[in-house]
């Protein structure tokens, strides 16, 4: 996929969610994961800026489901620093959608995703494969080319 | 009555952090300033506790009393409470808010609430006396990248951010892309030195637009050069041979648009002086090119180190002045992850 490909594709996905997902982002560094993010927010409704949450740990957006979380752990050192991120909140029933960049470095503190999605850098200059699975129904991804 | 020794206390994120100042007239003088990261030692003396991230609780007790201590003051002599309420992680800001409140309905003193960035902008104020707006600010971190216009002390004209990674981070990733680990901004910069200018080319980020004058003249984009530098990793045939190149030419590619975008800000601005600060704002070859580049068109302060990191002594000099202004904040004061400066304006033109 190409990064407007990434884009759209996001975008239709922030726009058919309904409320109380849990979105895994995973993949290397550069491989599209706050692209994907911004393009989902972007779809739930947001207007703000959406920015790398990576030296924040969290950021936070109003949708027009509530609230949506965007959670980086690529810079936790171990899982046990996942404490420090007040899950019972970010994840809290109330929340429209949480969005979890590097979610393996949470362990067993980041809730399971209802969509999971995995981005993988390929040989080629400005492109990624993506799969995306779980309980929710999302727009068909684009074929590869 | 006027308010003239506060404690400060930042506990936004990673650091834990305390600090006294007091005020010769309005000018913010520093009396002790305690980073836990940087003065591990001096806190906890011979036994260092085993220390995990972001330990505010364990920790802002003793930091406070060595802020204390070293200022050679106690409790009683303080006459105001400036606390970092956001942005930030706010189980992390929870700990000062609730230490700083705690503190200020026990001592019967005025609390203050301070914006983080905003403590950033009044950090070279402890020492520069004389530093007055207007300026221009770039403002450049782990977690921020922006460019401001400073007409007054608390009146913000946002000029332009990133829209993606901050600087800071983008040092930081770049530096563990090229397996110097992470966070490495600081071995990224003496890497640096050591590489060949030119030997790689890599993007500018939104530098054309300077030249264009669009909308986005000021604006920044890194993750894209983030993306850049991977390519060039892994097409690189010997990157034992190239790695010092691939850091310098990252380096200047930052620095080129930094320094392009601010100068360009001052210029348009006509303001003469420009502020650097946050923790990109250690970076020297970034100090060297804003010096010579802004040469003859405006003054360039930028705070030492200890005062460009996270740090409590700019949150109490943010907090003097909005405490001379009379601001203040109630026992009621809530922690926040995000939002704007206090009397920033943002135009349309940023989202």
């Amino acid at each position: 996929m190409t990064e407007p490909e990434l884009r759209a594709w996001g975008e239709s996905v922030g726009r058919s969610l309904s409320p109380g997902q849990v979105i895994w982002l995973e993949g290397d560094l550069g491989a599209g994961k706050t692209t994907l993010a911004q393009a989902i927010l972007r779809g739930l409704g947001v207007a703000d800026l959406v920015t790398s949450p990576t030296f924040g740990l969290v950021h936070s957006y109003r949708t027009r489901l509530g609230v949506a979380y965007h959670v980086d752990c690529y810079r936790l050192r171990t899982s046990l620093e996942a404490r420090d991120l007040d899950w019972l909140t970010i994840a809290g029933p109330d929340v429209s959608a949480l969005l979890i960049e590097w979610p393996d470095r949470a362990a067993s503190f980041a809730p399971a995703p209802t969509l999971r999605i995995k981005l993988v850098h390929t040989a080629s200059a400005e492109q990624r494969t993506m799969t995306a699975e779980g309980s929710v129904a999302v727009p068909a991804v684009p074929a590869s080319h | 009555m006027p308010i003239d020794r506060i404690l400060g206390i930042e506990t936004s994120c990673d650091e834990t952090s305390a600090a006294v100042i007091h005020l010769d007239g309005r000018r913010p003088v520093l009396d002790s300033l305690i980073i836990l990261s940087q003065d591990v030692h001096r806190i906890f003396g011979g036994v260092v506790p085993e220390l995990a991230g972001r330990e505010h609780l364990r920790t802002i007790g003793p930091v406070v009393d060595r802020a204390l201590a070293e200022a050679q003051i106690g409790l009683g002599a303080i006459e105001g409470i400036a606390v970092t309420a956001g942005p930030g992680l706010v189980g992390a800001l929870l700990v000062g808010l609730m230490y700083g409140k705690t503190l200020a309905f026990q001592l019967g003193l005025p609390l203050i609430g301070v914006h983080h960035l905003e403590g950033h902008l009044f950090a070279p104020t402890l020492e520069l006396p004389d530093l007055e707006p207007p300026f221009v600010a770039l403002l450049v971190s782990g977690g921020h990248t922006l460019l401001l216009d400073v007409a007054a002390w608390g009146q913000y004209q946002l000029l332009g951010r990133t829209r993606d990674d901050a600087a800071g981070e983008a040092f930081d990733k770049v530096a563990s892309l090229l397996g110097l680990g992470y966070p490495g901004g600081a071995a990224l910069e003496r890497l640096a030195k050591t590489g060949r200018p030119g030997r790689f080319r890599l993007p500018r980020p939104m530098l054309r637009e300077v030249a264009t004058g669009g909308p986005d003249r000021f604006a920044f984009s890194f993750s894209g050069l983030k993306t850049a530098v991977l390519r060039a990793v892994q097409s690189s045939a010997d990157i034992e041979r190239d790695r010092a190149d691939l850091a310098r030419e990252f380096q200047d590619a930052v620095v080129d648009v930094l320094t392009e975008k601010t100068t360009a800000a001052a210029l348009e601005l006509d303001r003469r002086t420009v502020v650097v600060c946050g923790g990109v704002a250690c970076n020297q070859t970034l100090h060297d090119r804003l010096t010579e580049r802004l040469a003859g068109i405006a003054r360039l302060v930028v705070a030492s180190p200890r005062l460009n990191t996270d740090n409590a002594a700019m949150i109490a000099a943010a907090g003097a002045w909005h405490l001379g202004q009379g601001d203040r904040s109630g026992l009621d004061l809530e922690a926040f992850d995000s939002g704007p400066l206090p009397g920033m304006l943002v135009s349309e033109a940023q989202n």
